[in-house]
């Protein structure tokens, strides 16, 4: 289906403020400003994107502890969002969380989480708003391709399966779990094809190419929505950088490294698409680079400037006020 | 208010608080059971410890939801629909089973509310079995509670007789915080008169069962009637114990022990569970830290020993804290000087 101008532009806002907040985090990790641990999505815009545009607001995403893109495709509140990543007391989370527990549940967003493969059963219990409150709700979880390996997902996928619940499995095989290539980890080397076996639709498609990823989503949502149950889809992509940032990526070369930037980049493949195909004004799309390129900028400085929570925070939140 | 048995007052407890809120709802294995068997429709067990029988045939299979086996997926879907709105009662079979699942338990339910903020506010009730005393052997026979009271953000609940596990579950389903409701296996046909509507008893506020003046006994589920039933044996002796029941571990109703151990001077714990970084030492080490000058003798535990729970019918006898034990430790208390 043809796309509208506004959705294509929407699409290409999301990703593009993805590869500019994560170029931006690279560069304040390396001068030490972020307090803590960061994951870059770099290489995966196209996937978070691709499933976020067919989610309403109040569908929900669970995601991995490499979240930022999932959190922006989401269209999490992008200054609270780095307040959180800099541990601030205005931070989506109050500052405790960080990067790696980023949550954001006034658009859907149930949290970052840094057990690899965990997030996976929440989504399956946001999905049971539609079986026990008739909600239409579509519930989409991220999952690695190391995670792809968990228990837990595999319960997931079964137990959605089973309750035929409205749950997208969206794996992003971005080729290596931590410092392990996928051909190593993932017996079979199928993703796909494990969830097939749990008798739902399965989808492998190009996780750099944006339209790859859109056109399945939004078939896999239509059908959940419906409550025809739940779909897998796994997004081949690159991860242009370490697992973590200073990983020093001992396990690749540079040519690969080169190649990957070259030719499997989801905004290049997308602008190439979208301006030969006469759909999109280049000059728009130049536009919002600009815009976001100050947004950014300014959504971490203003970070950087606000405070840290209170020594009192310490062990507020631990339970609900006043019941402990 | 009529007699009811303990098994009972947990079925009342759910369909009073099912009928009052949309948003609650039980999931678990074999809940209904049944499911998937050729032509039949209907409710083939209601747990295999008929804990939830009935709901089905009042509420369905949209909020009854049975599952596969599958424990993980179970605990992180209720936590997943927790944080999303709903009001899930779980059921972990056999609190045995923690092992395989408790990821979603205390890294994920738990802590929700403190990584995300007040929005991760994540009302989920985990109602599991515990204890010894009816042959189950090492693997559904344990009571982990002191693990789960280990975890900074979940509550913890040991109901010890029908009356508290009806008004203590429907506390746990309101509560807004992950609630371990620990139902002790021996005492599922436990009868004692029970109001019909719906009532509380609040987390944290344990109960005096009975006042006395020579020393404290802190007794925990199961523990409690045992403890009861060494009174008529102490009194024999001359001494007038005040047993208390905690009712909830976390919150613990500290003040209700310290007020008593100030008042007698002398402090035993009888708990069921292991006895390395038990709860009940963790009961001692708050009284020494903050009444230690009322104390006029030791604090003791009175604990299992440090091994798995035994299937031989005379080993899991000698396994659990007895009354003989229980007496032995309180005459010797109260005769320390």
């Amino acid at each position: 289906m043809q796309l509208s101008k506004d959705k294509l532009l929407d699409a290409y806002t999301r990703m593009k403020k993805i590869r500019v907040f994560e170029e931006t985090m690279r560069d304040e990790f390396a001068k030490g400003t972020v307090p803590a641990f960061i994951h870059l999505y770099i290489g995966q815009e196209a996937i978070a994107t691709g499933i976020c545009v067919e989610l309403n607001d109040t569908d929900t995403i669970s995601s991995t502890h490499r979240g930022h893109g999932h959190c922006i495709a989401k269209k999490s509140n992008l200054e609270k969002m780095t307040m959180e990543i800099f541990c601030r007391a205005d931070g989506l989370c109050e500052g405790k969380g960080g990067s790696m527990h980023i949550a954001d549940l006034s658009v859907g967003m149930l949290g970052a989480n840094a057990i690899v493969g965990a997030n996976a059963p929440i989504a399956v219990g946001a999905a049971l708003k539609q079986r026990v409150l008739d909600e239409n709700i579509v519930s989409a979880a991220f999952i690695g391709d190391g995670a792809s390996n968990q228990g837990a997902v595999f319960e997931s996928m079964n137990l959605a399966s089973v309750l035929k619940l409205p749950v997208l499995f969206v794996f992003e095989n971005n080729g290596y779990g931590e410092f392990t290539g996928v051909d190593y980890h993932c017996g079979g080397g199928d993703i796909a094809g494990r969830a097939k076996g749990f008798g739902m639709p399965s989808y492998k498609v190009d996780g750099s190419d944006f339209f790859a990823v859109q056109e399945v989503a939004a078939e896999a949502a239509e059908r959940a929505r419906k409550g025809e149950g739940p779909s897998a889809i796994e997004c081949v992509a690159k991860r242009w950088y370490g697992h973590f940032e200073g990983d020093p990526q001992h396990y690749r070369t540079k040519e690969e490294l080169e190649t990957i930037r070259r030719d499997f980049d989801p905004l290049k493949i997308f602008r190439k698409k979208v301006e030969e195909a006469g759909l999109v004004d280049s000059k728009d799309l130049n536009m919002i680079d600009e815009d976001l390129s100050s947004e950014v900028t300014a959504a971490v400085e203003k970070a950087k400037n606000s405070p840290l929570p209170n020594v009192e925070e310490l062990t507020t939140n631990v339970y609900e006020k006043g019941s402990y | 208010m009529s007699i009811k048995t303990y098994r009972e007052s947990i079925i009342e407890a759910m369909i009073l608080e099912m009928k009052r809120d949309e948003k609650v709802f039980v999931i678990g294995e074999d809940i209904s059971g049944g499911r998937g068997c050729g032509d039949f429709e209907g409710e083939a067990a209601g747990g295999p410890m008929g804990l939830t029988q009935g709901l089905w045939d009042e509420f369905g299979a949209k909020r009854v939801i049975d599952t596969p086996i599958s424990e993980t997926a179970i605990m992180g879907a209720a936590a997943g629909a927790a944080l999303s709105g709903l009001r899930p009662i779980a059921e972990l079979m056999f609190s045995d089973f923690f092992g395989v699942c408790f990821d979603q338990i205390y890294n994920q339910a738990a802590k929700f509310r403190f990584m995300y903020g007040e929005q991760g506010a994540t009302p989920l009730v985990i109602r599991t079995m515990i204890g010894a005393g009816i042959g189950c052997g090492p693997q559904h026979s344990q009571s982990p509670y002191s693990i789960f009271a280990n975890i900074p953000g979940l509550k913890v609940v040991t109901p010890s007789n029908p009356y508290d596990a009806k008004g203590l579950l429907i506390s746990a389903i309101r509560d807004n915080d992950p609630v371990m409701f620990c139902e002790h296996k021996s005492l599922l046909g436990m009868e004692g008169e029970v109001p019909d509507d719906s009532y509380e008893v609040p987390l944290g506020k344990g109960k005096i069962i009975k006042e006395g003046n020579d020393i404290t006994i802190v007794a925990i589920g199961q523990m409690v009637g045992i403890t009861q039933g060494c009174v008529a044996k102490l009194e024999e002796k001359g001494i007038s114990a005040e047993i208390i029941d905690p009712r909830s571990l976390s919150p613990f109703d500290e003040d209700m022990v310290y007020d008593s151990v100030e008042k007698t001077g002398r402090l035993l714990v009888i708990d069921e569970s292991n006895p390395v970084c038990s709860f009940g030492s963790w009961i001692t080490s708050m009284v020494s830290d903050e009444v230690f000058s009322s104390l006029k003798a030791p604090t003791r535990v009175l604990t299992p020993p440090h091994c798995p729970v035994p299937a031989a019918p005379n080993l899991e006898a000698a396994y659990l804290p007895d009354m003989d034990r229980i007496v032995e430790a309180t005459d010797y208390l109260t005769n320390y000087s």
